[in-house]
């Protein structure tokens, strides 16, 4: 390492291993869960670990992909870094799936890997594996530490830089030796690195063109993502909203930045949003996208999209502006900091007859979709209703989880989010096994919280494994299972547009109250309907965790959709005749 | 190829990126992760210490669109260990490549012909051995492969060529101004 400063304050150096200054470095950041999986090249720090039980709590998983997942859960709920700990080659490459989502989710870890001895690399050592070259591309940051005396340093860098500006996860690759070796252990956090801007400084004249664009606008939207959770900026934002009067529609990951029933919220964007959402994005005169990066399962075609209004965005990372939609004004910056100061500059105003407009077409897609979904009178369970009823007992107070696919999109369209920090679920990356051991991290991160998992029976057998670590932990969490006995999502893509070749999406499930039962979970399952409110009343007033079945039917679709490559506004409402 | 203003079919021309950045292990694995990713294809690639003690330089020759450079330009600043990265068109720098032809000595001590063609070419001899003549060309691409073209009937034995190195037009180099900004420590740690 080169120049690098430290303001010192008279402090004593102790000296010590390699291992145990992980430990104490990771205290220093404010750690006190980890959650990993030890091995032979990580052995040194899950020593240490034992003599810092008392302040560090260590969560061990059935595999690295659970512990990762929890870490991202965690992370989530908590605002704060989430750890994970694993040992070289397999223990390492398990993570990568993980690492990615957490890096187009922007979610803030640091990953610690065991690695072989400095002597032995590129020797194709036991358990040696370039997680270094593999984690490159997904990783915010990433550094192989060979000597003891780089581990403060490092470590502390690592967290700045995975907490700070768009928060990313980080992985630090500790070879054997490092851990063994001793050094004169200081730790000082990391507070700037020379190379990296992590928040971009607002530009005052930006901020003035926006707000002159906002003031003028008469049917402006706002289209808000994760950005405001990150930023920490709930409540600046729901200010800028109810200044301005403007609807407001959300990204996924975005869902819970704005209680869902604040009347200016007008639903979800994109793929399975809503209808007005979709319909409105077309028909806007300005849109004012803030913290969203407009992937394509928000814009659809994007020759087609909002080409007809004038485009601000508000966002951090410099290179999301332009990247996918070309923008009139970029406000850069955190929106902690920028929304306040547009709000200071827009007008008050209320847009009544363009927000009618939205309930104007909220009330063909009640009619069409949303009742059939919530209040069915076929014979089957619809996902819909299992949601509905979560709604009307939790109120929408609860923190909710979910893995990948028609459930999740069922469960970002019904559960009514009421608080901050409530929704977790894997957005860019759609990673079909993340909703146990995310659920499971979310409820150590809360313990106090309700925490709901809401699981299809394809994503769940992914990580199924993990029950065990719930076992282990006890942790309260609520499991419900929307079996339908298929991979839902995608054969409802065979049944659209692969003339209903169910081409191996159909599953032979296990009895899944009994695997739960056979690690330690209470279970239920429910086939009918009379029996469903009671049931989830059951699952809610059980103390420890608890696995509810839902018999769902068979081959429902989620609707409203925009089909691949179709504008937002040829979103449609049911299936072809 | 790279001419005049390098602009050809496509919209797409040749630009060089420059990007200043700590000198790290790994970091040009990083760079180039973010152009294969996007199918832009490297022409030329230069990695060399920059006119600030410490800082390494990357010049990169690509031919793609301005919206595909701009993309790349903005996520190769966004890595962590880059401190800045631009964008040129061949008309904002001023660029060269260095050319090393082997050629049998034989050609050179029969006739006056291949002197002459070095002379032409403002190209010239870096050693001479009883087997093989070395020559050095400076120029533009299309200069060097123009003196290849002639040297071809006295069988080049082995040929190379550098990647570009480039300078802007304008009188400072964009990135001290930067750096005055950036301070010379790579790391600040505080007490807490």
């Amino acid at each position: 390492m080169k120049k690098q400063i430290s303001i010192k304050k008279n402090k004593k150096k102790i000296r010590i291993t390699g291992a145990d200054a992980v430990m104490r470095s990771l205290a220093r950041e404010g750690v006190d869960t980890i959650f990993g999986y030890p091995g032979g090249a990580i052995m040194p720090i899950y020593d240490a670990l034992m003599d810092h039980s008392d302040k560090t709590k260590h969560i061990l998983t059935r595999h690295e992909q659970g512990a990762i997942h929890a870490a991202q859960g965690y992370a989530r709920v908590s605002g704060k870094v989430g750890v994970v700990l694993a040992t070289s080659g397999p223990g390492a490459t398990n993570l990568i799936t993980g690492i990615a989502d957490a890096m187009i989710d922007s979610t803030p870890l640091v990953c610690i890997t065991g690695q072989v001895t400095a002597s032995l690399l590129g020797s194709d050592a036991f358990q040696e594996t370039d997680v270094i070259g593999i984690s490159m591309p997904v990783t915010k940051w990433n550094y192989q530490i060979t000597k003891s005396e780089e581990i403060p340093e490092i470590i502390a860098q690592a967290f700045y830089i995975a907490r700070s500006g768009r928060p990313g996860p980080v992985l630090i690759d500790i070879a054997k030796n490092a851990q063994f070796g001793e050094l004169d252990f200081e730790y000082n956090k990391c507070i700037k690195v020379r190379s990296y801007v992590p928040v971009p400084k607002p530009d005052p004249e930006t901020i003035k063109e926006a707000a002159d664009l906002i003031n003028q606008a008469k049917k402006p939207f706002i289209l808000f993502g994760q950005g405001v959770i990150l930023g920490e900026a709930e409540d600046e934002f729901r200010a800028f909203v109810e200044k301005s009067g403007i609807p407001a529609a959300w990204t996924i990951l975005g869902a819970c930045a704005l209680p869902r029933k604040h009347p200016l919220n007008v639903g979800m964007l994109g793929m399975h949003g809503n209808y007005s959402t979709n319909i409105k994005t077309n028909e806007c005169d300005l849109l004012i996208a803030v913290g969203m990066r407009f992937d394509d399962r928000v814009t659809g075609d994007l020759k087609r999209y909002a080409k007809q209004a004038r485009i601000i965005h508000l966002e951090i990372d410099r290179s999301e502006v332009n990247k996918n939609v070309r923008v009139e004004v970029a406000v850069l910056g955190d929106v902690k900091v920028t929304l306040p100061a547009l709000t200071a500059r827009i007008k008050k105003r209320s847009h009544d007859s363009w927000l009618r407009e939205f309930r104007d077409a909220d009330k063909i897609e009640i009619k069409k979709v949303i009742t059939k979904d919530l209040f069915p009178t076929k014979e089957g369970l619809t996902m819909g209703e299992v949601i509905q009823i979560l709604n009307e007992k939790t109120g929408g107070n609860a923190i909710v989880v979910t893995d990948v696919g028609q459930h999740q999109m069922v469960t970002s369209r019904y559960f009514n989010f009421a608080n901050k920090r409530s929704y977790v679920t894997s957005g860019g990356l759609g990673t079909m096994g993340f909703g146990l051991p995310a659920a499971h991290g979310a409820k150590i991160a809360a313990p106090e919280e309700e925490v709901i998992l809401i699981v299809g029976d394809g994503g769940l057998q992914m990580t199924i494994q993990e029950l065990g670590t719930i076992n282990q932990t006890q942790a309260a969490v609520k499991i419900v299972l929307m079996n339908n006995k298929y991979l839902g999502m995608v054969r409802q893509w065979q049944e659209m547009f692969f003339e209903k070749r169910y081409s191996e999406t159909y599953l032979l499930n296990p009895d899944f109250v009994k695997v739960a039962e056979g690690f330690g979970i209470k279970g239920r399952k429910v086939l009918h309907r009379p029996e469903l409110a009671a049931a989830i009343q059951e699952m809610l007033d059980y103390k420890g965790p608890y696995f509810l079945e839902v018999s769902i039917e068979k081959e429902d679709n989620v609707f409203p959709m925009v089909p691949t490559g179709a504008s937002v506004s040829e979103v449609i409402l049911e299936p072809k005749k | 190829m790279a001419s005049g203003n390098g602009i050809n079919g496509n919209g797409k021309q040749t630009y060089t990126i420059s990007a200043f950045s700590e000198n790290h292990i790994g970091l040009l694995n990083r760079i180039t992760i973010i152009f294969t990713r996007r199918h832009v294809n490297i022409e030329s690639l230069t990695v060399s210490v920059s006119a600030i003690k410490g800082i390494h330089k990357f010049t990169i020759v690509v031919n793609d669109t301005r919206e595909k450079v701009e993309q790349v330009v903005s996520q190769i600043e966004k890595l962590v260990e880059v401190l800045k990265a631009f964008y040129h068109t061949d008309d904002e720098v001023i660029y060269q490549e260095i050319a090393l032809f082997k050629v049998p000595t034989k050609a050179l001590i029969e006739g006056d012909e291949l002197e002459a063609t070095i002379r032409k070419h403002n190209a010239r001899i870096l050693e001479v051995r009883p087997e093989y003549t070395v020559i050095e060309k400076t120029g533009y691409k299309e200069e060097y492969l123009a003196l290849f073209d002639e040297l071809e009937k006295y069988k080049v034995l082995q040929f190379t060529s550098s990647g570009r190195v480039a300078v802007t037009r304008s009188s400072k180099e964009l990135f001290s101004t930067y750096l005055k900004e950036a301070g010379e420590i790579t790391a600040v740690y505080e007490n807490n």
